[in-house]
């Protein structure tokens, strides 16, 4: 294909674990000096192929060439001495330690620290000057942006000497700003001459971004090419196997209102720090419409979703629900909220959402294990209507594999974040009056997002209050009937979707102010 | 690079545990032949100590009884994402609670048949006494988020204190050199197993081993049902797997934590039953005999299931017994060898567990490569 020289060239590598074939036949081929993007579904091998290159897991059968010399990987050590860096989706940092003494840990170029930590600064002064990866290296990692963070990582594999450079999702975590800001650093690390291959499934990022791509679905190459040759719709149908509808609906529904589900007034919560992170926050939500929360992350977005949820309680200010006066006196707890019908898709689904060890069917009983429908008066758990429940979760949702007694870590991401909005969604009680949603797609793969939306909009043509936080401008104008935009933990503004463009949202989410995410983890 | 390795389910409850019994037991064969005994022979005392012969099974089963009861007050504490290494003290504590119930009200109803009233006291008085003494740091670890391992490993000390000031003042048998109490009286004495079957017209030896087997084998269920099968069971896994996502679930992790330390300490309390109304029949100074700590391995070994811990007791209850056995007939041998024999096993059991593990997967993918 390229027949330039190919810094990276794997050759039918092929993998099994067990009985699945994580990577069949795989034939991929990397120009020096471009930009790859590896894309596929989560679960459809693009991981293990890259875990294969960087060492960490061995091919069953395949070959690997670098810069034409074909090399055997056994450890990441071998890759990293062949010039290759790896940028985890989880970055692997000291929270406490500096920025510097993370770029040398495991490389100190001197037996004394000082002495290393001055060749490295000096070095990556020099680095930070030709690459423009800006990062205070003094400060402590933890109080880094996350945007820091991940140049961190890319300035610790250069130093290191990689000449390609993988990077896992480098967007997932990332704010609209910031994913820009990577864009451009890795653009002029490719005029350096840097090979760079990035592992995602936001297909028009690989547009904006790529020279070249890969698809990957089940294990096997289904698209190859350059990006020039190739349309977004091609990549989503290659992905997925067909084809996709993810667009906003042609036909824009007329907000039928309903009455009043959530009555939010002047809400406040100030973090332990002393910081004001939700200030005076007002709205109503109504029955039958999606109301989308826009805005910079780090704005009170998450705090605002854990203080309607139960999970945090406010220092003033109230909330209607059901007929009821919440306020600070007397807040609503988390299993009060549900029994009242409020259902809570929480951001960060394996920190909140789902018990990573438990089987599927116990995770699927999260937040509801006190349901009369799921245990006894005696406070014995009813089995056989838990795991009958979450059968119907499964199947429902079309959450793969339906195993029940499967550990929830087994299944991907997309299929995690099924199975918790089934749990929401048929909740033991009855439909949920309110439904929040905190980044329902973050990390999930195309056919999933299309079956999450959907099930949400039918969530919401049944008559409940959606709620949204989204950091994905795309995904709230695909959802919503109607967007708040916040920011410093204020409302500034509210637009029906019809008057949003991006530009009028993204001058309402940064006109203001902007600010960078810090304290919204340390917060909750 | 080691990564984890999937196997099959017989592999890794079935098949790994016996192999790295059979590591221990190899590496062991190679330090008895240093200190020049045979390791056949020992090994072969050993068993024979421990299972074969009736006493043999009955002190095996004695010394079980109590490793139960340590190793579910890890196993329950475990399950709650916390590290209860205070087996040890509460024992103790439960220990002086049935004493105290059976000098006092036993001493009052002292016949034959007060038993029926005065055991189960005994029963109540040496869990409430072990979950005392697991309360407090258990509140210490929920209001102030003091290190538990730190404060129960210092509650040990302190009941060792407590109990030797009582057993040299108040509790002291009067008129005797001995650290220990009078001997409590019939109705406080938990019916040997020679006794109960003897009723039933089987010839058993006389051994310490009494009906407490019963009362663990009980508690096994009992916690095996708690843990899997209850709401607050549900949610105490969850809380031992991430508070987060429990606070999520709206449950509040602290609560819990708090009631699986009384749960453990109450557990623990039980040895107090097993060693003194079943077997020593007075309280004296050191009846616990490390044996909370081997709580820890049990539990270890029994991978905090209940079942696994009845399985593990009954292992180093084996071990116990037929060390003692070989320490008694084989010249040389000390006891410390079995202690050794103990420690690789919960070296290759536990810290070790997954050696075996890639070599397993390795061979299972060849033999699954050639079928398909």
């Amino acid at each position: 294909m390229h027949q330039a020289v190919s810094a990276v060239q794997l050759r039918s590598i092929s993998k099994r674990f067990g009985a699945i074939h994580a990577n069949r036949e795989v034939t991929l081929s990397v120009t020096a000096g471009s930009i790859h993007g590896l894309v596929g579904e989560n679960g459809a091998g693009k991981s293990t192929l890259m875990a294969i290159l960087y060492g960490l897991v061995q091919a069953d059968r395949g070959t690997i060439a670098i810069h034409g010399k074909t090399v055997a990987i056994n450890n990441s050590r071998t890759a990293i001495a062949l010039g290759i860096g790896m940028v985890h989706q989880h970055f692997l940092l000291i929270d406490s330690m500096s920025a510097l003494d993370n770029v040398l840990l495991g490389a100190e170029p001197h037996w004394r620290l000082q002495r290393s930590r001055a060749i490295v600064l000096e070095q990556l002064k020099v680095l930070i000057q030709q690459t423009g990866l800006e990062v205070d290296l003094m400060r402590p990692v933890g109080e880094l942006t996350v945007g820091a963070r991940q140049r961190l990582e890319i300035l610790k594999a250069l130093l290191r000497g990689a000449s390609v450079l993988i990077l896992d999702e480098p967007t997932a975590v990332l704010t609209p700003s910031e994913a820009e800001q990577l864009f451009v650093t890795l653009r002029q690390l490719r005029a350096r001459g840097t090979t760079i291959l990035v592992i995602t499934h936001k297909l028009k990022e690989v547009m904006a971004l790529c020279d070249a791509v890969t698809v990957l679905r089940a294990g096997q190459v289904v698209f190859d090419g350059p990006i020039a040759q190739c349309s977004l719709d091609q990549l989503a149908q290659a992905m997925v196997g067909r084809r996709v509808q993810l667009q906003r609906p042609d036909v824009l529904r007329t907000t039928r209102k309903g009455s009043v589900s959530l009555a939010v007034r002047d809400l406040s919560w100030r973090d332990p720090q002393g910081t004001q992170r939700v200030s005076g926050v007002t709205f109503d939500l109504y029955a039958g419409e999606i109301v989308g929360i826009a805005g910079v992350a780090g704005n009170g977005q998450s705090e605002l979703l854990a203080l309607l949820s139960g999970m945090l309680k406010p220092q003033s200010g109230q909330v209607d629900f059901r007929g009821t006066i919440w306020n600070s006196a007397r807040w609503l707890d988390p299993t009060t909220a549900r029994r009242l019908g409020l259902a809570h898709v929480p951001e960060d689904r394996h920190r909140f959402g789902v018990v990573l060890p438990l089987p599927l069917w116990e995770s699927a009983l999260l937040g509801y294990q006190r349901s009369r429908r799921f245990a006894t008066a005696w406070g014995w758990v009813r089995r056989r209507a838990a795991r009958s429940a979450a059968q119907v979760m499964l199947e429902r949702y079309d959450v793969r594999p339906a195993q029940l007694d499967l550990q929830t870590s087994t299944l991907s991401g997309g299929n995690q974040q099924k199975l918790i909005l089934a749990r929401e969604a048929l909740a033991p009680e009855h439909v949920p009056e309110v439904l929040l949603v905190g980044q329902p797609t973050r990390g999930v793969d195309i056919g999933a997002i299309e079956l999450i939306y959907d099930r949400l909009r039918a969530m919401r043509d049944g008559g409940t209050a959606v709620l949204l936080v989204s950091s994905e401008l795309d995904e709230i104008l695909a959802l919503a009937d109607r967007v708040l935009v916040m920011n410093q933990g204020v409302i500034v503004g509210e637009l029906a979707n019809e008057d949003c463009s991006e530009a009028a949202l993204g001058r309402l989410m940064a006109g203001v102010s902007s600010r960078t995410q810090v304290g919204v983890e340390a917060a909750l | 690079m080691s990564r984890p390795v999937e196997l099959p389910r017989w592999m890794e409850l079935g098949l790994m545990p016996l192999i790295n019994l059979a590591l221990a037991l190899a590496v062991c064969s190679a330090v008895l032949a240093v200190v020049g005994l045979p390791p056949q022979q020992v090994f072969t005392m050993l068993l024979k100590g421990a299972f074969g012969s009736a006493a043999g099974w009955s002190y095996t089963l004695f010394y079980a009884t109590t490793f139960v009861f340590t190793g579910l007050a890890v196993a329950v504490a475990f399950h709650g994402g916390l590290f209860n290494v205070g087996g040890e003290g509460q024992a103790m504590i439960g220990g002086l609670g049935c004493a105290l119930i059976a000098l006092s009200v036993g001493e009052q109803l002292a016949t034959d048949l007060a038993a029926i009233v005065v055991l189960p006291m005994m029963v109540v008085a040496a869990m409430l006494g072990g979950a005392l003494w697991a309360a407090v740091p258990a509140v210490l670890l929920a209001w102030r988020g003091s290190h538990l391992v730190i404060t129960t490993i210092m509650f040990n000390f302190v009941a060792s204190s407590l109990l030797a000031g009582l057993l040299v003042g108040p509790l002291k048998a009067p008129g005797s050199m001995m650290v220990e109490t009078v001997a409590f009286p019939l109705s406080a004495r938990m019916p040997g197993m020679h006794q109960m079957l003897q009723r039933f017209g089987v010839d058993w030896p006389r051994t310490p081993l009494n009906l407490t087997l019963l009362i663990a084998l009980a508690a096994a269920i009992a916690v095996g049902l708690y843990l899997t099968r209850s709401r607050l069971g549900y949610e105490l896994r969850t809380v031992g797997f991430s508070s987060d996502a429990a606070r999520y679930a709206g449950i509040q992790p602290d609560r819990h934590r708090v009631m699986s330390l009384l749960i453990a300490g109450a557990l623990a309390g039980l040895v107090g039953i097993n060693e003194l109304a079943g077997a020593q029949h007075r309280l004296l100074l050191d009846f616990v005999l490390g044996a909370g700590f081997t709580g820890i391995a049990v539990s270890l070994i029994g991978r905090n299931h209940p079942l696994g811990i009845v399985l593990a007791s009954i292992l180093f209850g084996g071990l116990y017994q037929g060390g003692a056995e070989l320490a008694f007939e084989l010249p040389g041998f000390s006891r410390d060898m079995v202690t050794t024999l103990q420690g690789l096993i919960v070296l290759f059991s536990g810290a070790m567990a997954m050696v075996s593990a890639p070599l397993l997967g390795w061979i299972l993918n060849r033999v699954g490569s050639r079928d398909g």
